[in-house]
């Protein structure tokens, strides 16, 4: 594998994301990265979704400016998409009144070649990616996989020196994303392209673990790179090589490190503030989670890696289950493990009016936004308040669109644990029952 | 396009909250258009118009030819169109400064009267190619062009407002150059509603191809060689046998233009969406599919694009570090340009008033707006007589699937068949059993605009998901709970959409509907919109710009106070 050396092809220094609130203080998206990418690299980049790993993609590609700190590739200020840096995109990106020639020809066509010689280089992007037959097919008629396999066309058809590639699988489902991933690799190893270096946003730890050769563990508010891991694994790899499953292990435990930050020294438990923002999940994943957990075969422990993997949790979904869990103290993690409290157990045994009590105090106690709606709503002479209300005092600190999610939640659960009741068409929260 | 029903107007595209730059526009349209006509009746002096006249006959070896003209002129006006929609259109969706007026200003301009326009920039046109029938033609085709721009030009620059985010990621990590950017990705991303709205400005201005070619200013009239000019002559003469060949002409002409230039679009327009719609291939896209001339074309096409991008690629390091300072130099072009409309409108405003002030009193005004009142209360009755009689009507086709396929292009085909066309056969009937003027007259005004309503209802009955008819069926729902918990609220949001469109098209027809003629016979029903042909047949300049006044401020605050409340509030409950 690759040794870094000579000079990176990509620097970030100090690089940070602010978007400007009217009248607010800037919310920092990504705070003061450093990065280096060397040639040979593959880095993988992973985080919760919403972390700011993304923009920081798009930073390297030069769709988003840094408000601060700058971005280099060889040595060159990256103001714009350059020449060289090419990326694959989550939701494929193609057009759709393209056909399949069309979409991986239009990425050739502002660089100086004929018409012939596009064709050309096309026609050998889409070989490359095992896409012959279907060049005159429209996006419309593919699959995922197959749409996927025309977006890398399209990279890969301007011969880039480094690829840029957002979340590329998770769109697709698990066999068409893992016989995707193995052609990529076999493209990447056998060196089929003038390709330098890769660098790949995911959430799914696997990918990572299966492809990188260093993975960077992003950590959200304000997202950073929290932890660095090198990895000499030989390809391909496999899934059942105990030395893979230590790596994915430890990747497991520097995210779970890099969560750790919020708790208060001496706690188990995470405590979170009023404009917390609070992760999307509902409430009958949350149910589903800790019945498993509950379940004999686990006996209110497990393993986190192995717990996630039997229940095909990505490590998003896994990890803003845990977030919420502890913070409502239904359980808890130590050293790798999950650990489900007393009142965690309760809950799992509880028949629906009994959990709904148990919810409904839990997130009284340790969820501060919906004790504020509620004290709110009691101060209140005809016991109701608009969301507008609520959002407003969100909006000090997080962007109008995460308000809106947090809120969401909030209400959500909320309602779930019969706090509240909330009216869509009039956004009136309120105390009493609905018609 | 699922859910997104096209067959509407695309009225209501701003906020409903009126603010500062919404009454620049006011100001900058009244005042641009009220100079612009009075300049060109002051410069015109007494009408002399009779040398504005072409000899028109009705026989019917002429009708081919008249026909042709009349497709003409609407097609040069949609040329003008596409060329707005893609400069102004684009201008306003990159440029925020340009879209805070630009925007106003055509949602303005859409509220006034087509043929409200035509009436007051005539005279401009005569002026500027006096004594020859090329004015009065231009006025024409202005009229036309302003029934087809606005609609199309919004419909774009609201595609280009929603471009998604993925998509132009994607692009711009191509370096593509803004031209090439703008034609290879957001001209096809706006393809297909671009079609759409098309197709719609299309079947809506045969109405005003025919209203516009003969005009009569000042107790003269001008007629421009075309089918509108042969009905109103055989209107005039009372030529029955005339008028029936006039409508079977334009039958013909509006089939044609169904079968090679609708069906073909629509059948184009599905290339450009993300969705599949299979349909089927219409004939004449077969053919042309199979011709290996259009092939060669552009294989041609190619070789020259080629020959540029070479001298181009050659050229652009030259080229880039001129267009740095371009920038501020747009600006300024662009402050100058807004200072002199600006200054112009001032102008034109001060100079009119003089002239309003001497003739129009306060009896006008409140005249004016108790016949506006009327037409409204006219409007109103019609369009709910048209819901009763359609919705059930609609819901019956759209729940079959089978009759829909085959009712659809019929009503598409009624929709672009201009009703004024048949006006003189009511008008004929009214004069015959001398009927009621103001109450066989109001059929008139919704004539043509009725099919959005019926098309709208099948569409949104067809959006219908299956299930939900099976749950209906499975709980035996009663006829009454089946309309008030299903249907109605199914339909509810393209029913809203087919009777504004409806509503706006009757304020246009209203010019042409209260106001009608048939030889001797001149028939005039209390409405605003007879007010203003009156005042447009006597030359009553003052008059005729405080009745369009007055006609455009209604339509502007029913569709903010009602229509787009009311639309936005049935997107979102009901869908």
């Amino acid at each position: 594998m690759a040794i870094p050396s000579s000079d990176p092809l990509i620097q970030l220094d100090r690089v940070s994301r602010s978007f400007p609130q009217d009248n607010r203080p800037d919310i920092v998206v990504v705070d003061e990265c450093c990065l280096k990418i060397y040639p040979g690299e593959f880095v993988a980049l992973i985080g919760k979704t919403g972390s700011g790993k993304s923009t920081l993609l798009r930073m390297i590609a030069g769709l988003i400016q840094p408000t601060e700190g700058t971005v280099l590739y060889q040595g060159q200020p990256v103001d714009k998409p350059v020449p060289g840096l090419s990326m694959v995109f989550q939701d494929f990106a193609l057009l759709p009144w393209l056909s399949v020639l069309g979409n991986v020809e239009l990425g050739l066509e502002a660089l100086p070649y004929s018409r012939s010689e596009r064709r050309e280089k096309a026609l050998r992007a889409i070989d490359m990616v095992g896409m012959d037959g279907f060049e005159s097919a429209y996006p419309k008629e593919l699959s995922g996989g197959m749409c996927q396999r025309v977006g890398l066309a399209r990279a890969l058809a301007v011969d880039p020196t480094i690829l840029l590639m957002d979340e590329p699988f998770s769109a697709l489902d698990t066999l068409t994303s893992e016989n995707l991933r193995a052609d990529l690799m076999d493209l990447w190893k056998t060196q089929q392209t003038n390709l330098s270096a890769i660098l790949m946003v995911t959430h799914n730890i696997e990918e990572a673990a299966l492809m990188a050769d260093r993975i960077l563990v992003f950590s959200a508010d304000p997202g950073k790179i929290k932890i660095e891991l090198q990895t000499q694994l030989q390809h391909p790899r496999s899934e059942n090589d105990p030395q893979f499953k230590t790596l994915v292990d430890q990747v497991y435990d520097c995210i779970t490190q890099a969560a750790q930050d919020y708790k208060p020294p001496g706690s188990r438990y995470k405590v979170i503030d009023l404009n917390y923002r609070l992760p999307k999940v509902s409430i009958s994943e949350l149910s589903g989670l800790l019945e498993a957990l509950n379940a004999p075969e686990y006996a209110r422990k497990a393993d986190l890696s192995i717990f996630a993997e039997e229940l095909h949790l990505d490590v998003d979904d896994l990890f803003q289950l845990i977030e919420v869990l502890e913070i409502l103290r239904f359980m808890y993690l130590e050293e790798g493990d999950i650990v489900l409290t007393p009142i965690g157990r309760a809950f799992a045994d509880a028949d629906i009016l009994s959990r709904k009590t148990i919810f409904a105090q839990q997130l009284l106690a340790h969820v501060p936004l919906v004790r504020h709606i509620l004290r709110i709503l009691e101060e209140r002479h005809n016991q109701s308040a608009t969301e507008a209300r609520f959002l407003i005092e969100l909006q000090d600190t997080l962007t109008e669109e995460t308000s809106k999610e947090v809120l969401t939640i909030a209400i959500d659960w909320g309602r779930y644990a019969e706090l509240f009741a909330y009216n869509v068409n009039t956004g009136l929260l309120s105390l009493e029952d609905p018609e | 396009m699922p859910n997104i029903n096209w067959f509407s107007r695309k009225d209501l595209t701003t906020a409903p909250i009126p603010n500062t730059w919404d009454a620049l526009a006011l100001f900058i349209v009244l005042g641009g258009i009220l100079a612009l006509g009075w300049t060109a009746q002051q410069m015109l002096g007494p009408f002399s118009l009779y040398h504005h006249t072409a000899v028109i006959t009705l026989s019917p070896s002429a009708l081919p030819e008249y026909a042709l003209r009349s497709t003409l002129r609407m097609f040069i006006a949609l040329c003008f169109s596409l060329l707005f929609t893609f400069t102004i259109g684009a201008w306003a969706a990159k440029s925020r400064r340009a879209e805070r007026l630009i925007i106003p200003m055509v949602d303005l301009l859409q509220s006034i009267p087509v043929l409200g326009f035509l009436s007051l920039t005539v005279t401009g046109f005569i002026a500027l190619f006096p004594g020859k029938l090329l004015g009065p033609e231009c006025a024409a085709i202005f009229a036309i062009f302003t029934s087809q721009a606005w609609n199309m030009m919004l419909g774009f620059y609201q595609s280009l407002k929603t471009l998604p985010l993925n998509l132009s990621e994607a692009v711009r990590t191509m370096h593509l150059n803004a031209w090439q950017r703008f034609w290879r990705f957001e001209v096809p991303f706006a393809m297909p509603g671009l079609i759409w709205n098309t197709m719609l400005s299309l079947s809506a201005g045969w109405f005003f191809v025919v209203a516009s070619e003969a005009i009569s200013i000042s107790n003269h009239s001008i007629r421009l060689p075309g089918i509108g000019s042969y009905i109103a002559l055989a209107v005039e003469k009372a030529d029955q046998h005339a008028i029936a060949l006039a409508i079977a002409t334009m039958f013909t002409v509006i089939f044609l233009y169904d079968q090679l230039i609708m069906r073909p679009l629509t059948y184009w327009a599905h290339q450009f969406s993300a969705q599949d719609q299979p349909s089927k291939r219409p004939w004449v896209v077969l053919i042309f599919s199979r011709t290996r001339l259009l092939k060669r074309l552009s294989n041609l096409m190619a070789l020259f694009k080629d020959l540029k991008r070479k001298i181009h690629s050659t050229q652009r390091t030259k080229t880039t570090p001129i267009k740095r300072t371009n920038t501020s130099f747009k600006r300024i072009i662009q402050t100058m340009l807004g200072l002199m409309i600006l200054g112009y409108s001032i102008w034109g405003l001060a100079q009119v008033d003089l002239s309003l002030f001497n003739t129009v009193n306060q009896d006008d005004v409140v005249q004016t707006i108790w016949l506006g009142l009327a037409t409204t209360l006219r409007i109103s009755i019609c369009i709910v007589i048209a819901t009763l009689l359609w919705v059930p009507i609609g819901v019956w086709i759209g729940l079959r699937p089978r009759y829909a396929a085959f009712l659809q292009p019929i009503i598409q085909f009624l929709a672009a068949f201009p009703a004024n066309l048949l006006f003189p056969v009511v008008v004929m009937l009214i004069v015959k059993h001398h009927l009621n003027v103001n109450i066989w007259t109001s059929p008139l005004i919704i004539l043509g605009t009725q099919w959005y309503i019926l098309f709208n209802v099948i569409a949104g009955t067809q959006t219908l998901q299956k299930s939900m008819h099976y749950v209906a069926n499975l709980f035996q729902l009663p006829n009454i709970t089946w309309w008030r918990r299903l249907i109605l609220p199914g339909i509810f949001p393209h029913l809203m959409t087919g009777i504004i469109s409806a509503a706006g098209g009757a304020w246009n027809a209203s010019i042409i509907a209260e106001y009608v003629e048939w030889g001797p016979h001149q028939l005039v029903a209390t409405g605003l919109g007879g007010y203003i042909a009156v005042q447009y047949r006597d030359g009553d300049f003052a008059h005729l710009a405080l009745g369009i006044i007055i006609m455009c401020l209604f339509v502007l605050i029913i569709n903010r106070t009602i229509w787009a409340p009311l639309y936005h509030w049935a997107q979102k409950r009901c869908q």
